[in-house]
């Protein structure tokens, strides 16, 4: 047998219920793993102690006979995710000491279904960034190295710690959170397989909160049956969450039969941007070529608002962002200034949170403020919200024509290196989303696949888009594009 | 529009962040970096169209307005910098 740690989810599965192997074994694997990744430092918080009761316990359960796929499974679980008595700080000192006094839904949800968790994984500060330099624990590393050169790159963000973790094998899926592609860009950049579910899907209950009507927990796996695997058990109603779909999750798993023949699979014209790398091209004609092969009709689609959707996320999400963060006032957890003599409450909160937050927060929650205020609320705010109207209308137009699935880019471009952004304007950065930020807008599931590698041997993904609560289906496509993709690269060990 | 360092002074002040003086030129600058960006929204004929408000047509769910939680003292203040008796403890905001 393989090393355990570098399973994936199904193959755990199926020899944890075959009694080849514990999860006792499983656990034990990745924690030695994780122990001798610290160069990667994707693990910010670690919990061995509370993995190896998860996994006496779930070998308890398996031995039973009753055990749901996720039980004994080790995961990672992002930093944004509250953990009862376990650090949460959202990769921000604001939050630094914070021990939730509760569970978020989704990790209870998955430790309800058997999972064991490793510990808490690095990630942007509040999932803002594209790479995870804005982390208060530092940057998170890509196991993924342009051939010998030994610069280090960013494993995407802002869930780079999920994403390196899984890539390098340190646990056998990991949680993410996506707000404008902050699953599938990382998932693309480390060579894993990452979904966003419908808006609605996930509880957000618990979830550190970053922009509520875009954000959504997703899993972060190595194959797309494991997203299936995984998505199923995190997912469901919760009446903790105001906007949770009260649906049923259907068995996604059972979907994936492969068979795609007489699927629509629309590719928009607005996607191929002016300066896009062939690489990326060339990957996206592939894709399509793969899709047809299989039996799907490949059409060409216009989503004309497309080239909004940037800017119109740039107003919304630093306005929720601007009206969630207020309540970090240094008052009920977290962080507090010192305080000088005589300084009152304003000089207080005007104090904790410019020590608190990173720059990258604070330049967005001043952004919000500012598109939200009073004068600018119709011209920024409002304006913003008519065009994501208008975004979703463009999906909606698709899907009603008989479109079941859009391919795109995941992201424009391969890992980038550690700090080669660091001189660019903000704007430069924004951009790596272009792809993914449409689906957060529009509310939509969409998926990331690992479909092929550039020319410096650096793993490049494919984006699929699905109708809303499709998940099943559009989860079926991909694993039609995984099949065909045949992806099967990992990157060589140097940590 | 351009935001001068009146402007970034006051967005600062509005969203409670201690900003130096030598720091808002810099500041003003993003700012004005991200609003350029912002402003491509204005090409946009959206004439008739409402802003969005939920992105999955549904009403928000409301619960049974009856007391379900409550007694949990010690977790709410368990995380707090400063609590004292029974309260959150900040800086005298009365004189």
């Amino acid at each position: 047998m393989t090393e355990l740690n570098r399973l994936t989810i199904a193959e755990a599965r199926d020899a944890l219920r075959k009694g080849d192997v514990t999860s006792v074994e499983l656990t034990e694997a990745c924690l030695a793993a994780v122990e001798g990744a610290g160069a990667l430092n994707a693990f910010v918080h670690h919990t061995p102690d509370l993995a190896r009761a998860q996994a006496q316990a779930a070998d308890a359960r398996i031995a039973k006979g009753d055990a749901p796929a996720m039980c004994g499974i080790p995961l990672g679980i992002k930093d944004l995710f509250c953990t009862k008595g376990v650090p949460s700080q959202a990769a921000s000192r604001i939050l630094q000491g914070f021990l939730p006094e509760y569970e978020s839904t989704v990790s209870q949800n998955l430790f309800d279904a058997g999972a064991v968790m490793l510990g808490k994984l690095n990630m942007d500060e509040f999932a803002m960034g594209s790479s995870n330099e804005t982390s208060c624990y530092g940057n998170a590393v890509n196991p993924w190295r342009r051939g010998n050169d030994a610069t280090e790159l960013t494993p995407g963000g802002s869930s780079g710690g999920s994403a390196s973790a899984v890539a390098a094998d340190l646990c056998l899926g990991a949680t993410g959170t996506d707000t404008g592609g902050s699953i599938r860009q990382p998932a693309a950049f480390t060579g894993i397989t990452g979904i966003k579910p419908t808006y609605g899907r996930c509880s957000r209950w618990g979830i550190v909160a970053f922009a509520s009507s875009l954000d959504q927990a997703g899993p972060m796996t190595k194959t797309v049956r494991d997203s299936a695997i995984m998505l199923g058990a995190m997912c469901g109603f919760d009446p903790k969450d105001s906007t949770s779909a009260d649906m049923p999750v259907p068995d996604f798993e059972a979907l994936l039969t492969g068979d795609i023949r007489g699927k629509v699979i629309g590719i928009p014209r607005e996607y191929r941007m002016e300066g896009m790398p062939a690489e990326i091209e060339k990957l996206w004609s592939d894709g399509a070529d793969m899709l047809r092969h299989a039996g799907a009709e490949i059409r060409d689609i216009s989503l004309p608002h497309t080239k909004y959707a940037l800017p119109a996320y740039y107003v919304i999400a630093p306005a929720e962002a601007s009206s969630n963060l207020a309540r970090y006032d240094g008052v009920r957890y977290g962080h507090r200034a010192k305080l000088a003599q005589g300084d009152g409450i304003t000089e207080m909160y005007e104090k904790t949170r410019a020590e608190g937050f990173g720059h990258e927060v604070q330049r967005r929650v001043m952004v919000g403020t500012y598109v939200l205020s009073a004068g600018f609320y119709d011209a920024y705010y409002n304006r913003a919200r008519r065009v994501r109207a208008l975004i979703k209308r463009d999906f909606d137009e698709a899907f009603a024509a008989g479109v079941d699935a859009i391919l795109t880019p995941a992201t424009p471009s391969a890992a980038f290196g550690l700090g080669e952004m660091t001189d660019a304007d903000p704007v430069q950065m924004y951009l790596n989303d272009v792809f993914t930020v449409t689906v957060n807008l529009a509310g939509l599931p969409g998926v990331a696949v690992p479909a092929g590698l550039n020319a410096q041997g650096l793993p490049l993904g494919l984006q699929l888009i699905g109708r809303p609560w499709e998940e099943g289906d559009l989860l079926n496509t991909a694993y039609a594009l995984e099949e065909a993709a045949g992806f099967v690269a990992k990157p060589a060990k140097w940590w | 529009m351009s935001i001068d360092l009146e402007t970034a002074a006051k967005v600062a002040k509005l969203a409670r962040i201690a900003v130096k003086d030598e720091a808002l030129p810099a500041l003003a600058d993003e700012f004005n970096t991200i609003l350029g960006f912002i402003e491509q929204l204005n090409e946009v004929d959206v004439s008739g169209v409402e802003p969005m408000t939920s992105v999955t047509p549904m009403r928000l769910r409301r619960r049974e307005d009856v007391v379900n939680d409550g007694n949990q003292q010690t977790a709410v203040l368990s995380n707090a910098p400063d609590a004292r008796e029974g309260f959150f403890a900040v800086p005298k905001v009365v004189e």
